[in-house]
């Protein structure tokens, strides 16, 4: 059954957490709440990404006892895809930060987080 | 058998957390769900045999993120209320 | 307008719904590793010596990478602390004092957490672990020391010369492995040692550590920024 199997399950909750993050972005107000579904967006493509470099019945890839040197690449899961992720969440981190700067610089400027209440750009 | 229902029932809280991120009207309740989303994803990637990832996700998204997002959260309020 | 508007949204975000789902029908899960994860897997070993193919990834094969990212993170620190200049010396809000319980809690678990974190960054080529796990266990223990200890200004100096020296070194060792072996951030300096003990795989250990506490110097940097305004006058 193709449904009940973790990597399967897992793709499901990442392509759900993706859509409810985008919904998130595209239907808020609040600078805050955006940031918040920006999160949950990054969330969501670092479990996608995870979810698809998984094999099953392999171990991590970390060439331990458990692992038969020689046959490594018959045993482990693709190391790749996790190196990535590892470079992402931090970056994720940072550009989260960043955007938490821009909206209390917003905020002091305009005394506001609605966007609706940011009419400079508007003529 | 076991992981399966695991990761199900992980996947359904993170799911509702996210709906709870999104439409709870208190901005500290949508930041500490966004913390639990990241929290339950780094259990997930342990069965998914992405130990490095786990531990990353587990310190940077449920404590660093959050912890910045309350040092936002409780400058925006003083300000706030100051005005 | 208002319908208008949520009808758009909802056509944006069900054809976002429709390509996943047209994502995941499709979707086959893999039996077997592709040919550039095979050859890391076959080659690692024997290659760059960590038991940890992460590890090898992040800091060898893909190293240009890793130092790409840590100059975001550099970046994003400065921008930070660009935008939150605020007058030194105007906090006029008295912050309130820390708890008995929050001081001697901090007292007692910030030796234990940063020896963790320590920890998992030296032993990142042989468990799981790294530079930015460490960095980032270093960087929770900075928010606790921070709260524990409310009430006095911390300077940046020492964060910013950790970051610093950490980053050149990193960069030097670098183009050591240039002068000294085949090419830039090779760990082949030296000969990588017995598999699977501390002093194995070569420079590894070194750049990772240096990582870990650039990682963590940046992460604190960012946190302290964040933290300075917290009592300040607004202007």
């Amino acid at each position: 059954m193709k449904l009940f199997e973790i990597e399967y399950i897992s793709l499901i909750a990442g392509f759900i957490l993706l859509i409810v993050g985008l919904w998130g972005i595209i239907s808020q107000r609040n600078i805050i709440k955006m940031i918040i579904s920006f999160s949950i967006l990054d969330t969501s493509v670092h479990l996608l990404l995870v979810a698809v470099g998984y094999i099953r019945n392999r171990t991590a890839p970390i060439i331990d006892s458990s692992v038969n040197k020689l046959n490594a690449a018959n045993e482990i899961t693709d190391p790749l895809p996790q190196a990535l992720v590892l470079t992402a969440i931090v970056i994720g981190v940072g550009i989260t930060a960043l955007l938490l700067t821009y909206a209390l610089k917003l905020f002091r400027q305009n005394s506001s987080l609605e966007i609706n209440q940011y009419k400079s750009l508007k003529w | 058998m076991i992981h399966v229902i695991i990761i199900i029932l992980l996947s359904v809280v993170m799911i509702v957390m996210a709906f709870v991120a999104i439409h709870h009207k208190n901005l500290q309740v949508a930041v500490i769900a966004s913390g639990i989303i990241s929290l339950f994803a780094s259990v997930i990637y342990i069965f998914l045999a992405a130990p490095d990832v786990a531990i990353t996700e587990a310190s940077i998204g449920s404590v660093i993120t959050v912890s910045i997002f309350f040092y936002v959260l409780n400058k925006i309020r003083h300000e706030d209320i100051k005005k | 307008m208002k319908i208008l508007r949520s009808s758009a949204l909802l056509i944006v975000v069900g054809f976002m719904a429709w390509m996943m789902f047209n994502l995941y029908v499709t979707y086959d899960s893999r039996t077997e590793l592709n040919d550039v994860a095979a050859y890391y897997a076959e080659e690692g070993l024997s290659e760059v010596g960590a038991a940890n193919l992460v590890t090898s990834i992040v800091v060898t094969y893909r190293g240009l990478d890793t130092l790409g990212e840590v100059t975001i993170l550099f970046l994003t620190a400065a921008i930070i602390g660009l935008l939150l200049k605020t007058e030194k010396g105007t906090r006029t809000t008295p912050v309130r004092e820390s708890s008995e319980f929050l001081m001697t809690g901090a007292r007692i678990l910030i030796p234990v957490i940063t020896m963790i974190g320590v920890y998992i960054f030296i032993n990142g080529h042989l468990s799981p672990g790294g530079g930015f796990q460490g960095g980032a266990i270093l960087a929770s223990t900075f928010i606790l020391l921070l709260m524990s200890i409310s009430n006095k200004k911390i300077g940046h100096r020492l964060l910013d010369y950790t970051e610093a020296i950490s980053g050149l070194s990193f960069i030097l060792i670098g183009v050591l492995g240039i002068i000294l072996a085949a090419g830039f951030l090779d760990n082949k300096i030296f000969s990588l040692g017995t598999f699977g003990t501390l002093l194995s795989a070569g420079t590894i250990p070194i750049i990772y550590s240096l990582v870990g506490l650039k990682v963590g110097a940046e992460l604190s940097n960012i946190i302290l920024e964040f933290n300075q305004i917290q009592g300040d006058e607004d202007h």
